[in-house]
């Protein structure tokens, strides 16, 4: 039996000491930023505690958390971001399911090709495609040229710049990490179930609702995360194709960070997105393991 | 005039089935009568699960014509068929309660809450069920998975049922006590059911009828005891049971063996053709005895080359002494009569065989 624990114990602690060290420390260090000042030096915050007489002093603060909550330009960024983040992910889910569900119906080779496509892009730097799409979106950009040639409008939209710009860089960008876990739930779904559905008299629409929908639904919380979370806290996006208007909580970091070099708030903003992403995935566990039955 | 058409659910007329140019089913023609339970019997790749998709309507015919009560269904989608099949998985909806997945069906047809509670209270006390409404699939144990499983389809009262391998997912003891419950619930019901199995014991047990397949083609159909007894080629007699076959050759109403010893006598009603054929004998029709002299027919001398004792039966091995020692091995089983054996054979022991005119089989050979 010890030998046994002992072999348990190696399996479970690597995936321990990797959290440790790529999550728990360097949040660590974060969230003790957070706490400190700003000031000209190198680094360039002061340090939370003191050591002189033998005595150790605490210096920190949340002065910088109180800063966030007075200044409302955290809140609109916040709020944006999230905004941006849930409305892309819906578009994502939408576009993603369908096209998930179509390769999972395929056969090989069609299947392994059109997966190689989804993944294709990613090959190139994401920098780079989000780029080429201010080629194509700008006021002379290859779509305007292609809208005013056929005739669909008379002169260039804006389209660059925008919210709608946004979305669409949000929703080409992420698209692939909707498409991966639904599509990975639906190869799993047992092809029988659907054919029970039909042969119980429940016609495609109906079995596709009270059958494959709700047993894909893992896969799909699995895809709304992978997309909801890195795109609250995108940069790159609303940086290149956002307007100079646009509020996202990414950009607003960026600014602290490297603009403002006002470490201990970007670090106190950093703290305040990780709490609200943490909420979702705190229920999303919660709602795996009823559905598991554990505890029951 | 209609009588016919009335004894007759279901009639299969001339279906053939190609994946890619290969016949999977080969020009099948069967008549299957109400309330019966037939089955389709043969080994993987045979073509009986592309039969019964075809019935229960995942897979069209490529020619020919598939008539329920008389009327095609050749156009109608699965959910349109009167139709209802237990999947060899199951195929319980793991996300429903039992309820939910037995009600599924009926909730289609848009029936009231009530008469749907009703009737899925009458179909879990058919299967003795009632007890485990509430739980999820994965809670239960195999054989009340199937009870399930068949509970949810005989919900929709269907005009036929189809059985794909339905003990496939269970173990030999608890199969056994199903076939028979299985097959005593459906009775009851009295609806016609088509199953599908490899497994000749189960198909014995429970069908009325039995359809043995090869390679597409309907090879013989009859009820489990016709084809035991008088199987119609050297397939349908190897498929079911364990039988010798000797080569033989009949001319002018002739029959000679060379590969048994004297004169073979079949009964009258086999030897109706001119040609190459097999003497066939079940080894339970044989008798094996120790120091006898030989008659003149039906008769062979042997040496004891193998023996297994299976507890109900001895099967023996004796290789006949024809030719240059190399005789035909034959398989002869010895009941078990008494638990302290007065007859017991040892290896290498002097042996005569023999069996009655009634017993021996000629079957003509298909292929030279």
């Amino acid at each position: 039996m010890k030998g046994v624990f002992a072999h348990k114990f190696w399996v479970i602690v690597w995936p321990y000491i990797w959290m440790l060290v790529f999550f728990a420390l360097p949040f660590g260090f974060i969230l003790k930023i957070s706490l400190a000042e700003s000031m000209i030096a190198m680094p360039p915050y002061s340090d939370i505690w003191s050591w002189s007489d033998g005595r150790l002093t605490w210096l920190g603060s949340l002065d910088n958390y109180r800063f966030l909550l007075e200044d409302d330009l955290y809140y609109l960024a916040y709020f944006n971001s999230l905004r941006l983040a849930a409305v892309s992910t819906v578009l994502c889910l939408f576009i993603a399911y369908p096209m998930a569900y179509g390769i999972s119906r395929m056969e090989e080779p069609y299947r392994s090709l059109f997966l190689l496509l989804v993944i294709l892009p990613s090959w190139t730097s994401f920098l780079i495609r989000i780029y080429a799409w201010i080629g194509l979106l700008k006021t002379n950009g290859l779509v305007n040229h292609f809208f005013m040639s056929v005739g669909l409008v008379d002169e260039p939209l804006t389209m660059l710049h925008s919210d709608f710009a946004i979305y669409l860089g949000i929703v080409y960008g992420y698209l692939p990490f909707m498409i991966l876990p639904i599509y990975a739930n639906l190869m799993k779904l047992d092809h029988s179930l659907i054919e029970a559905g039909y042969d119980l008299g429940a016609r495609p629409w109906k079995v596709f609702l009270t059958i494959i929908l709700p047993l894909s639904m893992s896969g799909v919380v699995a895809g709304c995360f992978l997309v909801f979370i890195p795109a609250v806290g995108e940069f790159i996006i609303p940086e290149l194709l956002g307007g100079p208007d646009t509020l996202m909580i990414g950009k607003v970091l960026w600014q602290e960070f490297f603009v403002n070099r006002d470490w201990p708030v970007a670090s106190a903003i950093a703290v305040v997105m990780l709490t609200f992403l943490i909420v979702p995935i705190y229920f999303y566990r919660r709602l795996e393991m009823k559905q598991l039955g554990v505890g029951e | 005039m209609n009588d016919a058409k009335v004894h007759c659910a279901v009639e299969v007329v001339n279906v053939s089935k190609y994946f890619d140019d290969v016949a999977a089913v080969d020009q099948v023609n069967l008549k299957i009568n109400k309330g019966e339970i037939f089955a389709l019997l043969g080994g993987s790749g045979c073509g009986k699960t592309t039969l019964l998709r075809m019935l229960a309507g995942f897979e069209k015919p490529s020619q020919g014509d598939i008539k329920i009560n008389g009327v095609s269904v050749l156009n109608s989608p699965p959910y349109q068929r009167p139709v209802n099949m237990m999947f060899q998985s199951y195929a319980l909806f793991p996300h429903m309660t039992v309820e939910q997945n037995i009600a599924f069906g009926l909730k289609q047809d848009k029936l009231p809450a009530a008469q749907i509670v009703a009737r899925v209270t009458e179909v879990l006390g058919l299967v003795q069920m009632e007890k485990f409404r509430s739980r999820k699939p994965a809670q239960l144990s195999g054989g009340q998975q199937q009870r399930v499983a068949l509970a949810r389809s005989l919900a929709k009262k269907p005009a036929l049922l189809l059985l794909d391998e339905p003990m496939g997912a269970l173990d030999k003891k608890l199969r056994m006590q199903m076939q028979l419950e299985l097959a005593n619930i459906i009775e009851s019901v009295g609806v016609t059911c088509v199953m599908v199995t490899h497994d000749q014991e189960e198909a014995m047990t429970m069908a009325d009828r039995i359809a043995i397949m090869d390679q597409g083609r309907i090879m013989q159909v009859g009820q489990p005891r016709e084809i035991y007894e008088f199987p119609n080629s050297k397939l349908t007699a190897e498929f079911i049971g364990s039988i010798n076959l000797f080569k033989a050759v009949v001319s002018g109403g002739e029959l000679t063996c060379d590969e048994l010893p004297g004169q073979v006598v079949a009964g009258e009603a086999n030897a109706a053709f001119d040609g190459p054929c097999y003497v066939a004998l079940r080894p339970e029709k044989i008798r094996l005895e120790a120091g006898r002299n030989l008659d003149a027919k039906n008769c062979a001398a042997g040496k004891v080359n193998d023996i297994a004792y299976l507890g109900s039966h001895n099967v023996i091995h004796v290789r006949l002494d024809v030719g240059a020692g190399q005789g035909k091995v034959v398989q002869v089983h010895v009941s078990n009569f008494a638990r302290h054996a007065t007859q017991t054979f040892d290896f290498e022991q002097s042996v005569v065989l023999s069996w009655d005119q009634d017993a021996v089989v000629l079957i003509k050979a298909d292929q030279p």
